[in-house]
């Protein structure tokens, strides 16, 4: 950056044009991979944990990016999707640790004799995987669906998802008998066989998290360069002109949406096995928030950029709580502030506009030829 | 048929506290289309305020009505403070007055966890407001005819204010064409203020009539804020008549859901109400037209 920044006299203009073809995604996912190869040798056994931990929040953040940043939709209710993957796993992992035909204490507590049918498929692990994905992307559909089919959007769909976290988190916390109530599921040191608490063990689990972070970004990303990601973005600027077009914005978004869910799904379902509990203060209103506040940090346009705020985040939030420990909220708070006064775009935003200010000064080239082509320009639309 | 005359009480209180926690919104989102997630802290400062007068000032049982100008005023100086300090840069951009207010959310909770503890505290109603009446064999709670009261006076104060007061048709001439109601001489900019200033102080009101129905506590504000935005949304933007109507069905909904099914099973059951109705009305009951609002 240095160099570019302060090219030497003699040194002709060409070598700095031939670097802007790489294409800079390409670059970024190289980066990426390499900083989570690079993690684990860096890091002891505890910092990986908590690194693993902000991963899985990582992956619901490139959901909101998503659904938010490309589709226009804030989600505020994302909590919801993450927590029925995480309770779906947590659910799994509870049976796989109850003795056959035994009941999880929980339920023996709360004067159950049988097990209930809604947990009966999940002691088989191949159903939870499909329930961790499918549930969410349900109840996403038919959510979606019935409000953007009638048009409700904006701050209304803002409200709505609000409002779903809300009735979420007090359904978990009412129905003690099935989902072990405000304390939730903890005990869990089983998962498909393996001994989460053994040596190594969160070392796998960082190399699952990390691939599935890095597989739901690739894919993601690729389908947002694709005809279907341009008409997401089109639907977001202008969702008349996209009507008057000839095509249904209605299924444009709900699909997003259900996309979006069914990453903050996965990420629920990792984030059990990762931290060993679930509980309804990890999926209610605040947490859904919180999730978007990720999204936002980084860069809400941006994929890679709401996965690095999610970390960013989760980082940040560790080091002050261990400094500050009633501090926290005052900071979050000022950064939610700070984050959407100052910066829209986040750090990705940020980190744009500097190349694009480093690029222009190194080869001062002509406008048409101007950074950043590849990528959307977000409208003042939030 | 007992049960249910015997719960309407009961929905009729809850509907008219979600009328007072909305009635503030329907003048920060209904009228300017900011989403001021800070309002739920609002209603927490207007509560907090009945108890510091009780326990700090001495005032005991006196300290309920006396709060309620007094609570006005705090969250109305805070809201004005938080709308020229920060929402004016804001305006048309409704999502982004979201998240900016919950981070004022965020901090106004910690500072009540900071100055008042994080544990719940009571306020003791006044004499004259404890106990109860029996009519038809169900029982009427006096703090609860105190709050349906309060509900209608507010409703009336508002609409007087809205409809006949010179500074009413001020706000509503910048809701209806903010340009040119500039263009005509009116400061949309204070107009503005004024607006966010008086639907906060209705959310410190809101506070007051809550400390007499239960505990308070740090996060009292995140558990009301969510169905007030729902009356609101149900209700239609901007009016006061849906905001009542949607106040207490959404009331006698809870209540009633609750008597047939649990508590948590009820907010479910209220969810999907409001999402099938919005099938029907996706605006709401009334709508304004404007010129404004995107």
């Amino acid at each position: 950056m240095t160099t570019t920044h302060a090219p030497p006299p003699a040194s002709p203009a060409a070598p700095a044009a031939g670097r802007r073809t790489v294409p800079s995604a390409l670059l970024v996912a190289g980066a990426a991979a390499l900083a989570l190869a690079a993690a684990p040798l860096l890091l002891d056994e505890f910092r990986l944990g908590l690194l693993t931990r902000y991963l899985c929040y990582a992956i619901a953040a490139v959901g909101i990016a998503v659904a938010w940043g490309r589709g226009g939709m804030l989600t505020l209710g994302h909590g919801v999707f993450f927590g029925i993957g995480a309770y779906a796993m947590a659910a799994h992992m509870t049976l796989a640790n109850t003795p056959d035909g035994g009941l999880p204490s929980f339920m023996v507590w709360n004067g159950l004799e049988a097990l209930p049918a809604l947990w009966v498929p999940f002691r088989s692990l191949a159903a939870t995987l499909a329930a961790v994905v499918l549930l969410p992307g349900a109840v996403a559909l038919l959510l979606g669906w019935a409000v953007f089919r009638r048009r409700v959007r904006g701050a209304y769909f803002a409200i709505l998802n609000q409002a779903l976290a809300a009735a979420f988190a007090i359904l978990l916390v009412g129905q003690q008998h099935l989902t072990g109530g405000s304390s939730g599921l903890t005990d869990l040191p089983v998962l498909a066989g393996f001994d989460l608490t053994a040596p190594g063990a969160g070392l796998w689990l960082y190399a699952l998290v990390a691939a599935v972070l890095l597989g739901v970004w690739a894919g993601y990303s690729r389908l947002m360069d694709s005809r279907y990601g341009a008409l997401l973005v089109a639907v977001r600027d202008s969702e008349e002109r996209v009507r008057f077009l000839g095509y249904d914005p209605t299924w444009v978004k709900t699909s997003a949406y259900v996309l979006s869910a069914v990453a903050a799904g996965a990420a629920g379902a990792l984030f059990v096995p990762v931290t060993g509990i679930i509980t309804p203060a990890l999926v209610g209103v605040i947490p859904s928030i919180q999730l978007v506040l990720m999204a936002a940090l980084g860069g809400r346009y941006s994929l890679i950029g709401a996965a690095v705020g999610a970390v960013a985040l989760g980082a940040a939030e560790t080091a002050f709580s261990e400094t500050f420990a009633g501090g926290w909220l005052y900071l979050q708070g000022a950064l939610f502030v700070a984050v959407i006064a100052l910066a829209p775009r986040g750090l990705a935003g940020l980190a744009e506009s500097a190349a694009a200010a480093v690029r222009r000064r190194a080869s001062a080239a002509p406008p048409g030829a101007g950074p950043g082509a590849g990528h959307p320009v977000p409208g003042r639309k939030a | 048929m007992d049960a249910l005359l015997a719960q309407l009480p009961t929905a009729a209180a809850i509907g008219a506290v979600l009328l007072l926690a909305a009635l503030g919104l329907n003048f920060t989102f209904g009228q300017m289309g900011v989403i001021n997630m800070a309002h739920g802290e609002f209603i927490m400062v207007g509560a907090y305020t009945a108890f510091a007068l009780q326990s700090w000032a001495g005032l005991g049982g006196a300290a309920v009505p006396a709060a309620l100008p007094v609570a006005f005023a705090v969250t109305a100086l805070l809201g004005l403070a938080l709308e020229r300090g920060l929402i004016w840069h804001f305006y048309g951009r409704p999502l982004d007055t979201l998240l900016l207010t919950f981070g004022v959310s965020l901090v106004l909770q910690q500072l009540a966890r900071d100055v008042f503890g994080a544990p719940n505290v009571d306020v003791a109603a006044p004499p004259w407001l404890s106990g109860g009446t029996e009519v038809l064999g169900v029982q009427l709670h006096h703090s609860r005819l105190f709050i349906i009261a309060l509900a209608a006076a507010a409703v009336a104060a508002i609409a007087y204010y809205i409809g006949r007061s010179r500074s009413g048709r001020f706000m509503r001439a910048v809701l209806h064409d903010r340009n040119l109601a500039a263009t005509s001489g009116i400061a949309v900019g204070r107009v503005d203020a004024a607006t966010f200033a008086i639907g906060s102080g209705l959310a410190g009101v809101a506070g007051v009539a809550l400390a007499l129905i239960g505990p308070i506590g740090p996060s009292i504000g995140t558990s009301y804020i969510v169905d007030a935005f729902l009356v609101v949304v149900i209700g239609g933007l901007g009016r006061l008549q849906g905001a009542v109507i949607a106040a207490f069905a959404l009331g006698a909904l809870n209540a009633y859901a609750e008597l047939w099914t649990d508590a948590s099973l009820a907010k479910v059951v209220v969810f999907a109400v409001v999402i099938a109705f919005l099938q029907a009305r996706p605006q709401g009951l009334f709508t304004v037209r404007t010129r404004a609002l995107a």
